[in-house]
């Protein structure tokens, strides 16, 4: 039971830092290129700031899912009502 | 109210479900075991109500808009509204590559919908539900985005428009052509498939998770926020500026969203009305 929780909360930083990663990077790449894009032509901003937004979403999207899944395991982990059968019946085989 | 910080979030994150206990009456669930026992074959009763209601009220003002439309002296709402007409139409008419009477009226509507029920994540968290509290309501969550349900409901509805006008420009052969041999040859369809099928999949399971990942996530912390008004007056205080500063944040995630939302409704949908040149 500890040790599902414990892994638990492990997963949870991992699949948040991770995610945070992959989400940092891309984003930067993303806000660079926009903004060399607009240095070099800046009457193309009403063409490319919507669609930078819109690859903002894209980028941001798997990142943001793993955060809710992370969550998810951090407040309402599906994994700890798994185990309790198990646990209990090796605590009833230990006990005779 | 609620004993730890750990059952205030758990108590706020639990739907209102309406369904068949294990004992096989009706009624509402009172606890989170209890929900979880009705199984699938139960209603959250909250986020339909919400969605329900957050969409009759769209639909109302944009009627009452429509019908009392005046070109000379056009009022603050509908000024607003001609906003909003004219910013989905231009982004109908950039990205939807087809003819279509269809598209625009519905991206309109996914977008302002999806607008509203987002934007009840902003009333701050205990207010609604302290006051379904005193009328003997325990559950309720007023954002309908945070529900999977009501998220997978709009993309998988965009999903079955997908494959309909899919199969209706295309045939159903020229449908299964398109899955079948793209983006190798007609000789190696059997790894066309595949890859094909798992990118379609993937479609509908993205456009709803990315909704429900951003409002659930974006929830999360002004619940996690409000949990620290029970620490005293000065944590109270700091909490409340923190509140304000993600509210303002969130202001930008909500319109993002729904404005991603409607974007990609309009891609996929018009990706089924023409075929890719490979």
């Amino acid at each position: 039971m500890e040790s599902i929780a414990s892994f638990s909360a492990l997963a949870a930083g991992i699949m948040i830092g991770l995610g945070a990663l992959g989400a940092g990077v891309g984003i930067g790449i993303l806000g660079s290129k926009y903004l060399e894009g607009l240095a070099r032509q800046p009457e193309l901003d009403g063409v490319l700031a919507p669609r930078m937004f819109l690859m903002l979403g894209l980028t941001d999207a798997v990142p943001i899912i793993a955060i809710a899944f992370a969550a998810f395991l951090m407040f309402a982990n599906p994994f700890l009502d798994q185990a309790e059968p198990a646990e209990s019946e090796v605590s009833a085989e230990t006990a005779e | 109210m609620a004993a730890t910080p750990a059952e205030y979030i758990r108590h706020h994150l639990q739907n209102l479900t309406f369904g068949q206990h294990a004992d096989g009456s009706w009624g509402l669930a009172h606890s989170a075991q209890e929900a979880k026992e009705m199984g699938f074959m139960a209603i959250h009763v909250d986020t339909m109500c919400w969605s329900i209601g957050t969409g009759i009220l769209f639909l109302w003002v944009f009627r009452k808009i429509a019908k009392s439309f005046s070109i000379d002296k056009p009022g603050h709402l509908q000024s607003v509204i001609e906003i909003i007409f004219e910013f989905v139409n231009n982004s109908v008419k950039t990205s939807f590559h087809g003819r279509n009477p269809l598209i625009a009226p519905l991206a309109l509507t996914v977008f302002c919908w999806i607008f509203m029920m987002n934007l009840m994540d902003l009333v701050p968290v205990d207010f609604i539900p302290s006051l379904f509290g005193l009328m003997g309501v325990h559950y309720m969550k007023m954002v309908p985005s945070t529900d999977v349900n009501a998220t997978f409901g709009l993309s998988l509805s965009v999903f079955a428009l997908f494959l309909y006008y899919s199969i209706k420009v295309k045939g159903p052969l020229g449908f299964f052509a398109e899955i079948a041999f793209h983006p190798f040859g007609k000789k190696l369809f059997f790894v066309n498939i595949p890859l094909e099928s798992v990118s379609l999949l993937a479609r509908p399971l993205s456009h709803s998770l990315r909704l429900f990942g951003n409002m659930f996530a974006g929830e999360l912390i002004f619940i996690l926020i409000a949990a620290l008004y029970s620490a005293g007056l000065a944590w109270g205080a700091v909490a409340g500026v923190l509140q304000i500063g993600w509210a303002i944040f969130h202001i930008l995630v909500i319109t993002l969203q729904a404005y991603i939302f409607m974007m990609l409704t309009i891609v996929y949908l018009s990706m089924a009305h023409s075929s890719s040149q490979h």
